[in-house]
């Protein structure tokens, strides 16, 4: 294989015997525009992979983006670009305006996920789980990173809401960007994953996989 | 100058005043009783044997001798920075902390009050070294302790939103910002407040003292005016190491919460 074709075959995400207390050695790769989902029984080890990847933990091995090594930058600046969406998220503000830096931006997305606009000028605590849920995907989708790894992203969401949300996965995927899903839903990850995994005590395996023609439609 | 002597005699009178405070908490069972006593008890121990120390350290004049005794009033209150919060660092983080906030912000202020404002010859002069920095010492470890502990107790609560910053790829000085502001704040509100009420509610420790001890009025506000932006500087600067070292042995070197370094909370009180 001569250089030039390794280097665009280089996937978006490549992640290389990523592996801490709680998760064995990991080796996975996802492309630009490619959703992986992760299924398995609570406490796993499905959100312990995801840290890894945003390496919010310490533990061992290495990771890639677009071929650039994650112990070559900063974390921060890994973490920009490979964003970690909790599955109940953090607030450091009582309202929900300073977690936004663009209001226009964020009022747009918040209609598209099924928010009113208003909700960006209320108190976090007012607002409910689903709402807040949405908000924390709404502040990740904003800063457009390469990568998304979304902790069960839907959980607290209604079937309308629910499709908003996922609606705007796709977006993200079109653009080219990567997705690793974590999710209990099976039909939800085969609505979006191309392919499927399972966890079980810290070990990833595969599970299926889409048909490569669907894979491009 | 008119400074009156005390005799035992004299103290022995005073002592009544703490049988009264002992006898109120007999009459109303507040089951202080042995605890005042007590408390008498290491207040007479104490300082009688600081002042006996001091008098020897005095005498002696030997550099050697003050930095014994200076050595030993810092690690007396690194211990009480350490041991004050209720959460601990694992690997004797608390020490650690304590231990360099007391040190640097002590030392430092001291040395910039010795060669600015009063300039002892020599400057070591062990009369002012040792009441300096006994003075110091009192509002850096209320400072330094109160702002460990406040970053401390509020790491758990503030986790969520701090880990959600760092998700979004915040440093950790932005995620911690807050939280190091609250402390910080804590740390140093009591030196502002003292500073403001000093003169109207209270008349300061040093300025009684001296007035006492028979100097002019105008000449102790001075001195005492001296020691409250002395006292102020140092607690500030304490408040911010302690918050910022604390911060550090929170975090690690990939901007990492690194809560597995503050010891499971134990149970007690």
């Amino acid at each position: 294989m001569s250089e030039h074709a390794e280097s665009s075959n280089e996937p978006l995400l490549r992640l290389d015997a990523l592996a801490c207390a709680r998760l064995a050695p990991t080796t996975l790769s996802v492309a630009a525009g490619q959703c992986l989902a992760v299924l398995g029984p609570s406490g796993a080890g499905k959100s312990v992979l995801l840290r890894q990847i945003a390496d919010l933990d310490p533990g061992t091995g290495e990771a890639w983006l677009r071929a650039q090594a994650r112990s070559a930058m900063r974390a921060p600046q890994w973490r920009r670009q490979v964003v970690y969406c909790q599955a109940e998220a953090g607030w450091w503000h009582e309202h929900v305006a300073p977690h936004f830096p663009d209001a226009d931006a964020a009022r747009a997305m918040l209609a598209r996920l099924g928010l009113a606009p208003d909700k960006l000028d209320a108190m976090v605590h007012e607002c409910s789980t689903g709402e807040r849920q949405r908000l924390g995907l709404a502040r990740a989708l904003l800063l457009q990173p390469a990568v998304l790894l979304l902790d069960e992203p839907t959980a607290a969401l209604d079937a309308d809401s629910t499709a908003r949300v996922e609606a705007e996965l796709r977006a993200a995927l079109a653009r080219g960007a990567g997705i690793v899903l974590v999710t209990h839903n099976e039909s939800q990850a085969r609505r979006l994953a191309d392919t499927g995994w399972h966890m079980q005590a810290g070990v990833l395996s595969p599970l299926w996989q889409r048909r490569p023609e669907a894979a491009w439609a | 100058m008119g400074v009156i002597s005390l005799s035992i005699a004299d103290l022995l009178t005073a002592a009544s005043l703490v049988l009264v405070s002992a006898l109120i908490s007999l009459l109303l069972r507040m089951g202080l009783g042995r605890q005042v006593l007590w408390a008498a008890t290491r207040t007479v121990v104490q300082l009688l044997l600081v002042g006996h120390i001091l008098r020897v350290v005095f005498a002696q004049d030997a550099p050697w001798l003050t930095a014994l005794v200076l050595a030993l009033m810092l690690g007396l209150a690194a211990r009480e920075v350490a041991a004050r919060p209720r959460e601990r660092l694992a690997g004797r983080g608390n020490a650690w902390v304590g231990g360099l906030t007391v040190a640097c912000t002590t030392v430092l202020t001291a040395l910039f009050v010795l060669h600015t404002a009063l300039r002892p010859d020599p400057w070591y002069d062990p009369r002012y070294t040792i009441a300096l920095v006994g003075i110091l010492l009192g509002s850096v470890l209320n400072a330094a302790s109160l702002a460990l502990d406040s970053m401390l107790s509020g790491i758990r609560r503030e986790r969520a939103a701090i880990e959600a910053q760092l998700a979004l790829g915040a440093p950790v000085g932005q995620a911690f910002a807050p939280l190091v502001r609250a402390s910080v704040r804590r740390g140093i509100v009591p030196s502002v407040n003292q500073m403001a009420a000093a003169g109207i509610i209270t008349l300061p420790g040093i300025m009684t003292g001296q007035i006492i001890a028979g100097m002019d009025p105008v000449e102790a506000a001075k001195y005492q005016i001296l020691l409250m932006f002395l006292l102020c500087g140092a607690s500030g600067l304490a408040a911010m190491g302690a918050a910022w070292l604390a911060m550090r042995r929170l975090t690690d070197t990939r901007d990492r919460l690194r809560l597995d370094r503050l010891l499971p909370e134990r149970g007690d009180a």
